[in-house]
This record gives C-alpha cells, structure tokens and sequence, in this order.
C-alpha cells in the first residue's frame, strides 16, 4: 500500500488522533488533582493577600486556618449554619435550580446573568473575639472573561482593606494590570460606602484627582482597559448593593456593634 | 560522526540561529522576556517540545502521506504543547500563571514546525533529536540575553534580586520604562542580530 493513497492517510490520520487523544486526555486525568491543589492554594493566598495579611514564610493552609467561613443568605444576610461551609461550591450553587438564581434585565449590572443565593465569606477575628476583617467574594464580567476576586474590609465594614482578583482572563499588560501590586495598593484605605449607607465606590476613567474630596470613594482606571475597568467598577456597585453583600453587612452592622456594647 | 552530532546541536547557536538568521520565534521573544525567571521556564518548555516532536515526526516520518504532513505535525505539536502546560500548571503554578496564554502558543512557534518540517521529516531520530535540542538551546540563548537586559535595565533586578536599587525603592537607579515594554526586546534583538552579522559576516544578506 503506497503511503500517498486515501485509505493509508486516513490510517494515519485516525491512529495519531487516538494516540494524541490519549496522551492528552491521560495527562489531564493524572494531573488534575494536582492542579486543584495548586488552585485552591491560590485562592486561599488570594484571600489572604486581600485581607493585607499573607506571609510569604509560612504555609499558606497555617494562615488561612485563622479565617472563619460563614455560608450566608444574600437576600437577608443572615448566616446559614445548616449548609457545610467546607463543601459549599458558590459557582456550583449559582448554576443549579436550587441554590441559584436568575438575575435579570437591569439588576445584572455585573453581566453574570445568575448568582447564587448564598456566599462563603471569610471573617478574621481578634483576640477579644471582635470581627476585624471581613472577606467578600466579587465577581463580575470585564472584557474577554469574567474576573473571580475578593474584597476585604476593615471592622468598621467601609474601610477597604485590600482589593485582589484570583481568576481572571484579561489581555496581559492591559485589563491584566489588574494583578499590578501598584495599582492594587491604591484601594487600601479606601471607603466603599457614603454617609448615607448607599455603596459608592467607583473606578475612573483616567486617573483621581487626590485632592477632590470624593476621592476616598475612587480608584484609577487602568490605562488601555477601559471595559475592564468598567466591569470592576460595575460588580463593585452589584456586590456592594441591596442583591449583593448590602443585607449581611447591615446585619452584622447590627449585631457585632451589639456585642460591642455588651 | 562525533563531529557531525556536535555541529548539529552548536550550528543554531550562532551560525544558524533560529532567531538572529532565521528571525523566527519573535513574538514570545517579545512576550516573556522581562523577567529572567519567566524566560527559563519558557526556553525549558520550547526546548523540550522541541526536541520530543522532532523525534517523534523523524519516527514516523516514513509512515507520513505528504499530502496530510503538515496537519501531523501540528497534532502533535499541539499534543506536546498542552501536556506541557498542564505539567506547568500543575507543578509551577506562579510561573504558568505569569506565562499565561504564551505557553498555549509555543504551538504556533514557527522554530518548532519549521524544525519539524526541513529537518525531522527527512533524517533519522537522533540527529533530529539533537537538533531540536540545538535550535531549541539557540533560541534560549537569545531569550536569556533578551531577558537578562529587559530585567536588568527594566526593574534593576535578576532573577528577581535587586542588583540596581530602584529611586522609587530608595536607590540611585532611575528604571528605564520602555524595557519593561515589548518593544524593547526588538531593539535588543536588532542590536544583537547587528552585533552578530558583524562578527559573521557570511550571515549578511545580499540586497
């Protein structure tokens, strides 16, 4: 059989195919665990560096064994004792009938269409048992992907804290600036909510001017990424309303001022 | 014999370089090259792509209909590619998150299917071996020159320890912006393919 003719290239084309197939399939399967591994150390480290407290030296579980992970209620804000923290998926959940929803229209300023109807945070306490920070999950659409990060804030439930994505897909060396550790510094200190209560932090276009008295309410866009800073500016405005983290931080506004008190 | 093997893995490095001859593998030259750190994971990657699909298309290469060769050879370039970022992803996570996309396109390198292609498909695994071994070491020559300029210039620092401190840091060392930017390694690239041509000047090209 000459090796020019149809039936030999088809032979050849079908076997690479299965042999190709097979090696990539079986390395995928072999490393996966591995992988997850690194992932979720990631995400940890994320929190971590969101909180403002990772150290590099230490292991990365020690640290985040600090944390107290709470499954809370969007809709009230009050915590879920009854669903496992540690096994609880929020992306899962957002995708199910069950423990997800549809958001529609207007409301889905962050374009992420559904959203869970319960969030893991991530609170770090002191030694007095007062909360001292508290870790939010974002997330919301920029240009090409859908950026995954955590915000965290101070005990006085306004202050940023620190600002990091985890996750993200953006053109490296644009809306990828996002990962820029300058540009990140700039959100600690920052305050996301007005006098009044309502959410209000936004990402210019441009740079802030540090001398207007709004600018503790705002960030600077990233040069040549203007729809990912839009998108970052939107989430923050979902995740900071009433269908975003607005009820839980009203009622721990509530009760860990309560304790305070007591 | 001996001779032979030697001239095969020494040739790319300077008398047939695939980047300052051929001028090919510009665009992750470009790409990574502003951390030494990043450019020694990239160059071990292409390196070994490099040299498995050689061998590889050089084993099979009688069995190949000419008619479908080129789409064999990118199936298995392709393979290679993504089991090496798998291993990337799973062992050195930090750097494969650096690299990002850029380990994805080791596949549309044109060193690794031009090797494929004008050498593999018509000499036998070991020497196709050693010049995917060879063109693979020419073209981490050029990444680490590339780099150890872009990150010196650029962040006063290799392999991330700081031999420049920085003025934004506290130091004397104003950074040069541009370095950190793509651009930088084309005129890196052009001083270096000047510098060479200079020295070998049978690597000119008539007008």
């Amino acid at each position: 059989m000459a090796n020019e003719s149809v039936s030999r290239t088809l032979l050849v084309a079908g076997l690479l195919a299965v042999v190709c197939s097979a090696l990539v399939s079986s390395s995928a399967i072999l490393l996966r665990p591995e992988q997850a591994r690194n992932k979720d150390l990631d995400r940890k480290k994320n929190i971590l560096q969101a909180a403002g407290i990772y150290k590099e030296k230490l292991a990365v579980d020690e640290q985040f064994s600090q944390f107290e992970i709470k499954v809370v209620d969007l809709s009230t804000g009050e915590f879920r004792d009854d669903i496992d923290a540690a096994t609880f998926d929020q992306r899962k959940a957002a995708k199910s009938n069950d423990q997800g929803m549809a958001i529609t229209g207007e409301d889905d300023i962050a374009g992420i269409k559904r959203r869970s109807l319960y969030a893991l945070i991530y609170i770090a306490r002191g030694s007095n048992g007062d909360l001292e920070k508290l870790i939010l999950p974002v997330h919301g659409k920029g240009l090409w992907s859908t950026l995954y990060g955590y915000l965290a804030l101070d005990s006085d439930l306004t202050t940023i804290n620190g600002f990091a994505f985890y996750e993200h897909g953006e053109t490296p060396g644009l809306g990828g600036e996002v990962d820029n550790p300058r540009w990140k510094a700039q959100w600690i200190g920052k305050q996301a909510f007005a006098e009044d209560g309502t959410a209000w932090l936004e990402v210019l276009k441009g740079k802030t001017n540090p001398d207007s008295p709004d600018a503790i309410h705002q960030i600077d866009g990233l040069a040549g990424a203007t729809i990912t800073s839009r998108g970052i500016d939107s989430l923050l405005r979902y995740w900071l309303g009433e269908h975003g983290f607005k009820p839980l931080l009203d009622q721990l506004k509530s009760t860990e001022g309560e304790t305070d008190h007591g | 014999m001996a001779d032979k093997s030697s001239q095969i893995i020494l040739d790319p490095l300077f008398n047939k370089n695939p980047i300052s001859l051929q001028v090919l593998g510009i665009c992750s030259a470009l790409a990574i090259t502003t951390k030494l750190e990043t450019v020694f994971v990239m160059a071990a990657a292409v390196t070994a792509v490099l040299c498995v699909s050689n061998t590889t298309v050089s084993l099979i290469r009688k069995f190949i209909p000419g008619s479908i060769r080129i789409i064999v050879q990118m199936t298995i370039i392709a393979s290679l590619v993504i089991v090496v970022d798998m291993i990337l992803k799973a062992y050195a996570y930090d750097i494969s998150k650096q690299l990002s996309i850029f380990v994805g396109l080791i596949i549309t390198n044109c060193i690794i299917m031009g090797r494929a292609e004008a050498f593999a498909m018509n000499n036998p695994p070991g020497p196709s071996f050693l010049d995917g071994l060879g063109n693979g070491l020419g073209y981490s020559l050029i990444l680490i020159v590339v780099g150890t300029f872009r990150e010196l210039l650029g962040s006063g620092r290799l392999f991330g320890h700081v031999i420049l401190p920085l003025s934004t840091e506290g130091g004397w060392y104003v950074s040069n912006g541009l370095m950190l930017l793509p651009p930088s390694a084309f005129f890196i690239i052009g001083l270096y393919i000047w510098a060479l041509r200079t020295w070998k000047k049978d690597q000119i090209e008539e007008d």
